[in-house]
């Protein structure tokens, strides 16, 4: 049952994520996303790590990629102010995108199935035993990336300022 | 998975979602009831006794109305914003905790759709997703006042969401837990958190005001000077969603904060009303408390709307960022210090 439902879920994650990049329309595009993830939501239900998948709900759906669907209808994009590529740059990218390709189905080549991953303690994922690992074992990680977030956060607000002043 | 526990929660779902729809439906007439008092008029009164059938006119009146889709829209997220709005207002009632179980012919039922572990933090995803119904509707519109209108939408709820969010962390700090049951569960008889947490309470409130877009913060539709907002472009029962969606975000957003600080179907004296009423009624009575207490909010949401004026956009913008997340913050260090000074004596 949960296979199958990861496999339906897997599909659409797929199907959604080329559609954000086929997807004509950059908000369109953005919607795709806001789907694909959803999609990742459930992969963590499944997964049974209930509290990242409703994380990932409130931060990527409900804030980030409101702030990107904020962004660009106020830049408001539409054909005539799209730039215009030189073939050169589109070329390049063609070149660029094949060697990853290649890369990538060589990394595959050489990989074998590995044996279903099989959690120790399948409620590792609820909020409880995240929190006590978090702030047991892996305390200073935890930590020095929450600084690392303010240092970016009080960056952002600075860069912003600045411009302020000089004008 | 047996079929009576799928049969069980489908009927619980179908009363949730039918009790929502009528208390948003009468939520529009006890609006202009309430409106009318405070500007000392009559009111809607022609449609039956004391026009109690108004919302059926109104209801009837959206569906008659000629559809237009504007043809510069996008029309499949012209159609779908609405939809957007009216389905992320529904779904936050499946985590809150209606009542306590009850005893119906020999079965304990949960008046709980899902107790999920992460049931706080749920509500306040639904919450965050409640914007993009009217993101997707203005933007679709390709109306210059309607996008305005959307994005001031998403930057007021961002803006709220952070100081609503730091309001919840110092209750959770108390509560210790994340499930809603729990929550009203520990708040038995009188300790309800509003006693423990008034500032996390008044912080939280207002943000739910904004949430929901409710004067004084219904700056999206600020008809002075966005004509309709967002939903300028709608007509018929399109619109009629949008104003629906409103309706019972403010029943939800109601539910969540009597849940969460008012005690949920707790009252004073109900062990002895459990053993006076038998397990059937009392916890039946409990859940009747508790939408006493849901009306009393929305009450209030009304009483709110007809007295003050709505914000200014830089006011609100200052209002959340330099007074309200502040004190959201200042709110968490005293709980935790106070949670600290307990815990050592």
């Amino acid at each position: 049952m949960s296979t199958q439902v990861f496999y339906f879920v897997a599909t659409l994650s797929i199907i959604f994520s080329l559609l954000v990049i086929f997807a004509k329309n950059p908000i369109h595009s953005v919607l795709y996303l806001i789907l694909t993830f959803f999609t990742f939501t459930v992969h963590y239900v499944l997964l049974n790590a209930q509290f990242l998948a409703v994380v990932n709900f409130i931060v990527y759906m409900g804030a980030i990629m409101v702030l990107f669907l904020f962004v660009l209808m106020l830049l408001n994009l539409n054909k005539e102010t799209e730039p215009s590529k030189s073939p050169l740059i589109k070329i390049v990218g063609v070149i660029a995108g094949g060697c990853l390709v290649v890369t990538l189905i060589g990394s595959l080549k050489s990989a074998s199935i590995t044996s279903p991953l099989i959690l120790k303690n399948p409620g590792l994922g609820l909020v409880e035993n995240l929190g006590k690992e978090l702030f047991g074992p892996f305390l200073l990680p935890f930590e020095l990336s929450s600084l690392l977030l303010l240092a970016a956060m009080v960056g952002a607000v600075l860069l912003s300022k600045r411009d302020e002043v000089e004008a | 998975m047996d079929s009576a526990f799928v049969i069980e929660k489908f009927i619980l779902v179908a009363v949730i979602f039918g009790i929502s729809l009528v208390i948003a439906m009468y939520s529009t007439y006890a609006e202009r009831k309430v409106a009318a008092y405070l500007q000392d008029r009559l009111g809607p009164d022609r449609a039956g006794p004391f026009g109690i059938l108004q919302p059926l006119a109104d209801g009837l009146k959206m569906f008659m109305k000629e559809e237009i889709i504007p043809t510069s829209s996008n029309r499949f997220l012209f159609i779908a914003g609405p939809g957007l709005a009216l389905l992320c207002a529904c779904i936050g009632t499946a985590v809150i905790p209606w009542g306590s179980p009850v005893l119906i012919a020999g079965k304990t039922i949960p008046l709980q759709v899902s107790d999920i572990n992460v049931g706080v933090l749920y509500i306040f995803g639904v919450v965050s997703l409640g914007v993009y119904g009217v993101m997707i509707g203005g933007w679709a519109s390709n109306n210059k006042y309607s996008l305005l209108s959307a994005i001031r939408a998403a930057s007021q709820n961002i803006s709220y969401e952070i100081a609503m969010g730091l309001s919840i962390i110092a209750l959770l700090l108390m509560t210790n837990t994340l499930s809603l049951k729990e929550i009203v569960d520990q708040q038995h008889g009188w300790r309800w958190n509003v006693l423990y947490q008034p500032l996390g309470f008044l912080i939280f409130m207002v943000c739910s005001f904004a949430e929901t877009n409710r004067a004084p913060f219904d700056l999206p539709e600020c008809e002075t000077e966005l004509i309709g907002g967002y939903h300028t472009e709608y007509s018929s029962m399109k619109l009629g969603f949008y104003l629906f969606a409103e309706y019972i975000n403010m029943f939800v957003s109601s539910a969540v904060m009597a849940a969460l600080y008012w005690g949920g179907y707790n009252y004073p004296g109900m062990d002895s009303m459990a053993v006076w009423l038998g397990p059937t009624w009392a916890p039946l009575f409990g859940t009747a408390v508790f939408f006493g207490k849901i009306c009393a909010f929305i009450f209030f949401f009304m009483w709110v709307r007809w007295t003050i004026p709505r914000f200014r956009y830089d006011q609100l913008m200052n209002l959340g960022w330099k007074g309200l997340i502040p004190l959201a913050i200042a709110n968490i260090i005293i709980t935790g210090v106070v949670i600290a000074i307990i815990e050592k004596f």
